[in-house]
């Protein structure tokens, strides 16, 4: 994560404010390295064109594969990735245009599932349309968004960051909760036919939720909900990219860059921090109805602060202010850690890839951020050469397979294909490492990839440098010793918490974003 | 109508009953109050909402928990009870404390002297936050850890005294007691000492502070390292009151803590105590009198009531925006 970019102001006010005020549009033309190079490459092209031809992409994507189990799988990441860039696309209205940090964005979310769940399923034997239920859900959505924003309006933006946080989790514990309200015990005396009265069928929530459908029709292969959520993703990019550059948009981003001279030139800033805050919610919802009729169901544990996160590491990922940027974001986080990470995957056969991808971002960051390449060559024949050191230390002073050194044999293929075999022979892996609940060495060694990473941010120069080769050993050493094995759970959030620290400090525009200039 | 005389039969609608509720509330609100300090000592002077203050005081839960082990147990603790807890709270609030520092100096330094925009650092609490809870849970593991309760004399800490109707256990009395202490230091602190006056002239303004000749990011550290000692104070009685620590409490209770530093008028410390003991009260009579599981969307009420009755807090004043 220590991605460089020239920042001429971090050596101290060399410079008046206005001067550097004033040049800040060249230093944002100022490009560097692969990615500059490849941003370059990338605006040259036309917009429409570019959007035209990643969704005709999108188009032929579930036509070319044919119904195999890994094909379907395939697919569902599609679509899930898309409900996701659904979602980031709605959060970048309120967080990216007008510069509001809405925590309470996955309660729109809920409300859009546990809407549609409510009036299209058996729970109580509503069955409406979609295309009735569509609408409704997502005005209402809208509407609470809108609500929720208005005690705060007035009050300085951290505020409404601490109200919807806590609205995210009210709505979360209201939906696992909800299966045994009591109104005060009299639930008999108003006409209820229960003393706990069932809404939201708690922890396990609503199951056997309609499929989306209109008119008789309905929807039920993975290629009809890809192309639905492909539509949705299509049009909602269609309306905030005209958004985005309507008088509306235009005032956002005032607002995002000083509220108070937007005040001043007579914008509604209430209203616009409102109507930020709403649309994000109508969007959420409409991904919320979606995510639930993919489902069949609606689950709390979808809708809980984890996946808050998720979302807002890839509207930063992305770059917020940025809608290709939402999407691209959305993608990377979704098919990469959620769905790459995974040790196994639900169907068809794909394992193992969470080490690929792990090793395979290490060496693209190191790519991307170590310059000139002679430097880069020294550091990694340093990695490679500091573990396979380390390994032949440890071999000669330890038996295989007691306290050491991995007991699986040197020239064993199995655990990890030819990837796996040479990263034990880099690694000095402690016995036992691939058996559940084993975990020698580990909390020791991500205490001290903790402390590693942050003398990192310290160091300058060729202690850096140095430093950088046990940093990687001892990153590849706790991911082999047990975070590769909590894939699914904890090492997924720590990853998304570190990559939000990491990309603030370092780059806080993200991957397509504008850097922004603060005015001073 | 029999329901509506079974509800009000359903509760003790005694004296001794509203006391111990009170009893209870207070306690909670000492410790609401303890973690509200970090939140609105941060906020007073890099109006800042530091997320992670939460995660700082789990941490500390632990370092507690941790330490009890160490000593053998709460059931046969190799050194005097006395001395064990004395140890606890003296190792948690150091931990918490330098952890505190290390995320000021790491996650948001930086993005100071970047100048970065005002919603970077927010983001960058949230991830540190993030990263704290699932580092937890990586490091300690997800099922909560169990605190045991004292022993001595006969009874534990659990043991009440009573005087008339009122009736208070030792370990609330102890949580109290503790909390005014720490209290009366932090006030003794900020008002006389050199560095608690360049705290209240950084929090006041922060820039000309600076150009007065206040080393502002010695003061930063010191916020961040006095929050976090208290934080971790917290987090010990929270383990002691509750038995138990798990990798979500920080987020939890942080989350209705920082709620208490916006009642009481966040930037006041006086204020963040208050509002502590407001939300500790409310939220132990709502679960003494109305249901054990929606306390926190009273507490939430109570957020919005003040945001839309009295945006300041109670102790706040409603800061001119300067341009």
């Amino acid at each position: 994560m220590s991605e460089q970019t020239p920042q001429p102001e971090r050596s101290g006010p060399a410079i008046g404010a206005d001067e550097w005020v004033a040049r800040s549009g060249e230093r944002a033309r100022q490009r560097t390295g692969i990615v500059g190079r490849v941003q370059e490459l990338y605006e040259r092209v036309p917009k429409p064109a570019v959007f035209a031809f990643v969704v005709l992409l999108a188009v032929l994507v579930p036509l070319v594969t044919a119904q195999t189990d890994n094909d379907i799988y395939f697919l569902r990441v599609g679509t899930v990735a898309l409900v996701f860039a659904l979602l980031a696309l709605g959060l970048n209205v309120a967080v990216g245009f007008a510069g509001l940090l809405d925590l309470g964005y996955i309660a729109y979310y809920g409300i859009g599932a546990y809407g549609y769940a409510f009036l299209s399923s058996d729970k109580f034997g509503i069955h409406w349309q979609a295309w009735l239920v569509l609408p409704l859900v997502v005005a209402v959505s809208a509407l609470l968004g809108l609500l929720l924003a208005l005690p705060s309006r007035r009050l300085v933006g951290d505020y409404l960051a601490i109200v919807t946080l806590f609205f995210g989790q009210i709505f979360y514990i209201i939906a696992t909760q909800g299966y045994r309200i009591s109104f005060l015990g009299l639930n008999e005396d108003l006409g209820f036919d229960r003393a706990n009265w069932d809404l939201t069928g708690g922890p396990n929530g609503i199951a056997n939720v309609d499929r989306l459908g209109v008119f008789g029709l309905e929807a039920s292969s993975e290629r009809a909900y890809f192309y639905i959520t492909l539509t949705a993703v299509v049009v909602v990019f269609a309306v905030l990219t005209l958004a985005n550059r309507s008088r509306t948009g235009r005032a956002w981003r005032a607002l995002n860059d000083d509220t108070l001279a937007a005040q001043a030139m007579s914008m509604p800033v209430n209203w616009l921090k409102l109507l930020a805050v709403g649309v994000g919610a109508a969007v959420a919802a409409l991904a919320g109805t979606i995510n639930a009729a993919l489902l069949q169901g609606a689950f709390p544990d979808d809708y809980n602060t984890q996946v808050l996160i998720i979302i807002y590491a890839m509207v930063i990922l992305g770059g917020a202010g940025s809608l290709a940027g939402a999407v691209l974001g959305a993608f990377v986080v979704s098919v990469l850690m959620l769905e790459g990470l995974r040790p196994q995957t639900p169907i068809g056969d794909f394992t193992g890839n969470g080490r690929w991808v792990f090793y395979a971002t290490i060496l693209v960051v190191l790519v991307a951020a170590i310059r000139p390449w002679r430097r880069l060559a020294a550091i990694l024949a340093g990695i490679v050469a500091f573990g396979v050191v380390v390994h032949a230390m440890v071999a000669v002073t330890t038996d295989r397979g007691t306290d050491g050194l991995l007991n699986m044999g040197p020239d064993e293929y199995s655990g990890g294909g030819p990837l796996g075999w040479l990263i034990r022979h880099w690694l000095a892996l402690p016995a036992g490492t691939y058996e559940l609940g084993s975990r020698n060495w580990f909390n020791f060694a991500l205490v001290g990839l903790i402390a590693l990473v942050l003398c990192l941010t310290v160091v300058k120069g060729w202690k850096r440098d140095a430093l950088i080769v046990p940093t990687v050993w001892l990153a590849g050493f706790v991911w082999e010793t047990r975070l590769a094995q909590e894939t699914s759970g904890p090492t997924r959030f720590l990853l998304l918490g570190a990559l939000l620290v990491g990309l603030m400090i370092a780059r806080p525009q993200g991957l397509l974003g504008r850097p922004r200039v603060e005015i001073v | 109508m029999l329901g509506v005389l079974a509800y009000f039969q359903d509760f003790q609608l005694t004296w001794s009953y509203f006391f111990d509720q009170l009893v209870a509330g207070l306690t909670l609100g000492s410790l609401y109050g303890l973690i509200a300090i970090g939140y609105s000592m941060v906020y007073g002077i890099l109006k800042l909402l530091n997320f992670a203050h939460g995660e700082v005081f789990m941490i500390g839960s632990y370092i507690g928990y941790f330490v009890l082990t160490w000593l053998g147990g709460a059931a046969d603790p190799s050194i005097p009870v006395a001395a064990t807890i004395a140890l606890m709270f003296l190792a948690a609030m150091l931990g918490a404390g330098a952890l505190g520092v290390v995320i000021e100096r790491f996650a948001y330094r930086p993005l100071r002297e970047k100048r970065a925009s005002r919603i970077a650092p927010l983001i960058s609490a949230l991830g540190v936050s993030f990263f704290l809870q699932q580092l937890a849970v990586l490091l300690f593991g997800s099922a909560p850890k169990q605190y045991d309760a004292f022993a001595f004399d006969g009874g534990s800490l659990f043991t009440s005294v009573t005087i008339g109707p009122f009736r208070i256990q030792y370990m609330q009395l102890f949580v109290i007691v503790t909390t005014v202490c720490l209290m009366a230091a932090l006030t003794v602190f900020i008002a006389r000492t050199q560095v608690g006056r360049a705290m209240r002239a950084t929090s006041f303004d922060l820039e000309a502070a600076s150009m007065m000749g206040i080393n502002v990011d010695r003061v930063i550290v010191v916020t961040f390292f006095i929050g976090s000692v208290l934080a971790g104070a917290a987090g010990v009685m929270n383990g002691l009151i509750f038995q138990n620590v798990n990798p979500y409490v920080g987020f939890q209770v942080g989350l209705i803590a920082f709620t208490a530093a916006v009642v009481g008028g966040i930037g006041s410390i006086p204020g963040a105590m208050l509002g502590g003991l407001a939300i500790g009260l409310g939220r132990s009579f709502s679960i003494g009198y109305v249901s054990s599981s929606y306390q926190d969307v009273i507490v939430f009420v109570i957020l919005i009531a003040f945001l839309l009755l009295r945006p300041s807090g109670l102790f706040g004043t409603p800061a001119p925006q300067k341009v």
